[in-house]
């Protein structure tokens, strides 16, 4: 039985598998070293990223498909799913075995689980660009925690740049404690270490919200109370396009909740 | 600061009363547009509009709609601003619509602002106060996220001009599907005000069209196009009507989107009106999906509505009402057919009839095959053939038994559904 344990990393996962394959060693299992368990029984692999060994390996995925299709499984990897790490090896076995481009053959396995899992995590990238709610600090930096199913905030940032070009932003991934930091100019990786923002609710204390912080939430929550048509009230649908897990950064449907505990 | 001494909670009852006002407007998409942020300004339009809240009757929350006033001269009946009615009346500043899209946007609460607007002193005098917040948006604030404005009819074609240079999509509502109707119930409309500026806006986006063609950097006009709303169960008009208009608006004004609004009885006082017990919701929603059968499917109007089908069928859906009054055109052999027959198979989408076309070419497919392709095979069945396919279709079965059936399944679910939410109700405490 052989186990190959990676650095965690998306480039170690790759280096892992691109060793596997040269090696022609068929691993059982593929672990993160931060969750591997030790296993007396079996033949053990500690690989760590290299980025020569990553880039020869996605180069030649590229070449047999297309950007587009690498993507997928950098999307997939996102999904941090238990068995995502063998998913992925067999997916990129298939492609480099295959004559011809697989992408598209909706009915083989392997496909059908790499496309699941990245269609997940496109679901989840497409919340945080609808659900994430800025909130405006005194230092004129607008703040939002997100709480994501998968690791996804990495996939938002071109988009929050692109739109929001002209002000200084925060997106803080609460589950995964680390965010991104817009400074005007680039983005860059951030952990927060002080208390300004509660890591439970996602909320910025009052002392640092600007003054007029509370009186948009406040509209906000006006409006959105105000365009509902109550003849045709449907909490179904509601329900299932506004899941619960979402609502305790939604000002519209957290609004007491925030006045009272930040 | 200076905002929160603008915006006191005079704004927040204005707001209140201009969206409740405005939120009888269906239309809310923000998609369509493709507007790049230009040198670090706010915002951007992207191509597929994104919804950024949902109301508790199910509607995506993606603009802001408003209404720059609710103050209206005229008195049409299906309308809560109509003149007659004594209601609570408001009127926005320019600067108080303009300053909350923006505050509201760099929260992302929203994509954009849908302005429409109830007709003051005359149509001129309120478009251009329509035009000039959109024009303050953009030049001044250098805002590039989504702007869609209602524009007035009977108001000049130099301000539906300027409106379309500032506004990624402009709409004029018809309302009412045929014309003796509409002049009924809003005396002071008829159609050739409202399809004349839908005229001026068509022929000016084809204009822009070929002038962007030639000059890269020309201005662009309402690139998202131009939309309409249809208020469905105000008047006897027909579904075979009411889907010929919309048809007719696609393909003749070019229309991007045509929607439907099930009537809600806001004036129940006017004997004009019929009165409904709910808003016909049902009936809204079958005619969306005609629409989109028309748009996505390449169905064709007459071929879902006709003289001996003049209403669509509230039980089933339109497609699968299409196939059971054709039983001989299936069943379709999915390893053969042509894409455009895979489509009309209920239980295959246009995501799995593409997906069905790709995936066939390496091997044939099987109902395993078809299962992980995502089609819906209860549905599907009855129309299909496939490699190892066997079971009885629309043929040996009849349509009407396979109608049973179907209906009966349907049935089935949804009362486990209610057993189901009975019984976590007792669980779950
Ligand atoms: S013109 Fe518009 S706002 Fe005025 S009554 Fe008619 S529908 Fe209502």
């Amino acid at each position: 039985m052989n186990i190959l344990i990676y650095d965690n990393t998306f480039e170690g996962l790759l280096t892992a598998v691109h060793d596997a394959l040269d090696l022609n060693l068929i691993p059982s299992k593929i672990l993160r070293r931060n969750s591997f368990q030790d296993d007396l029984f079996a033949t053990k692999y500690e690989i760590d990223a290299d980025l020569d060994k990553f880039e020869s390996l996605w180069d030649e995925l590229k070449k047999k498909t297309n950007e587009k299709n690498c993507q997928r499984i950098f999307k997939a990897f996102l999904s941090e799913s238990i068995d995502v790490e063998m998913i992925i090896y067999d997916y990129i076995k298939l492609i480099l075995e295959s004559d011809y481009n697989i992408e598209t053959n909706f009915s083989d396995d392997s496909v059908v689980k790499i496309n699941n899992l990245q269609k997940k995590v496109g679901r989840e990238t497409q919340r945080v660009l609808m659900f994430v709610r800025f909130q405006k600090t005194v230092d004129d930096i607008y703040y939002a925690s997100f709480d994501p199913k998968y690791n996804v905030i990495p996939l938002t940032l071109n988009h929050f740049r692109n739109r929001f070009a002209d002000q200084k932003w925060v997106i803080f991934d609460t589950r995964r404690k680390y965010g991104y930091y817009y400074d005007l100019e680039s983005v860059q990786q951030i952990t927060i270490g002080n208390k300004k923002v509660s890591m439970e609710s996602g909320k910025v204390n009052s002392e640092s919200l600007h003054v007029s912080e509370k009186l948009f939430q406040k509209l906000w929550k006006g409006y959105y109370d105000a365009i509902n048509i109550s003849e045709r009230k449907n909490i179904k649908v509601h329900m299932q396009f506004l899941p619960k897990r979402f609502w305790k950064f939604l000002p519209e449907k957290d609004f007491k909740n925030s006045l009272t505990k930040a | 600061m200076q905002i929160v001494g603008v915006m006191k909670s005079e704004t927040i009852n204005k707001l209140k009363i201009s969206a409740n006002a405005a939120k009888y407007d269906v239309s809310c998409a923000s998609s369509g547009s493709n507007r790049a942020n230009k040198g670090k300004g706010i915002g951007n339009a992207s191509p597929w509009g994104i919804c950024h809240s949902f109301t508790e009757d199910g509607r995506c929350v993606s603009l802001m709609k408003l209404m720059l006033t609710n103050y209206c001269i005229y008195d049409c009946a299906y309308c809560a601003n109509r003149k007659s009615n004594d209601i609570q009346r408001t009127t926005f500043a320019v600067k108080e619509v303009v300053d909350l899209t923006i505050e509201f946007y760099r929260r992302n609460y929203i994509e954009g602002l849908f302005l429409s607007s109830g007709v003051i002193n005359n149509p001129d005098y309120t478009m251009e106060r329509m035009v000039r917040v959109a024009r303050d948006l953009r030049v001044n604030h250098n805002y590039n996220g989504y702007i869609h404005l209602k524009s007035i009819p009977g108001a000049s074609d130099d301000l539906q001009q300027k409106a379309g240079l500032y506004a990624d999509r402009l709409s004029v509502n018809i309302e009412i599907a045929s014309e003796p109707n509409l002049k009924m119930l809003a005396p002071d409309k008829n159609f050739s005000s409202i399809l004349e500026p839908m005229d001026t806006i068509k022929t000016k986006i084809i204009e822009n069209k070929e002038e962007r063609r030639k000059f890269k950097h020309a201005k662009s006009f309402s690139p998202s196009g131009q939309s309409t709303q249809l208020i469905v169960g105000a008047t006897p008009d027909t579904d075979q009507s009411i889907l010929t208009l919309a048809g007719s608006l696609y393909r003749n004004k070019y229309l991007k989107r045509v929607y439907y609004s099930g009537f809600i009885p806001v004036n129940s006082y006017d004997k004009r009106l019929p009165t409904l017990t709910e808003p016909p919701l049902k009936r809204e929603n079958r005619l969306y999906q005609t629409d989109w059968l028309f748009r996505f499917y390449n169905y064709r109007i007459d071929e879902i509505v006709n003289e001996d089908h003049p209403n669509l069928d509230l039980e089933i859906d339109p497609k699968l009402s299409y196939a059971l009054r054709n039983p001989w055109l299936y069943p379709i052999d999915i390893n053969k057919a042509s894409y455009e027959l895979i489509l009309r198979v209920p239980g295959i989408g246009v995501l799995s009839a593409k997906k069905i076309v790709l995936a066939r070419r390496y091997g044939k497919l099987g109902l395993i095959n078809l299962k992980k392709i995502g089609v819906v095979l209860k549905r599907a069945k009855y129309f299909i053939t496939c490699n190892e396919l066997k079971s009885p279709t629309i043929n040996e079965l009849l349509p009407q038994n396979v109608r049973q059936i179907i209906l009966s399944e349907k049935q089935a679910k949804r009362k486990l559904k209610t057993n189901n939410t009975q019984l976590s109700l007792f669980t779950t405490t």
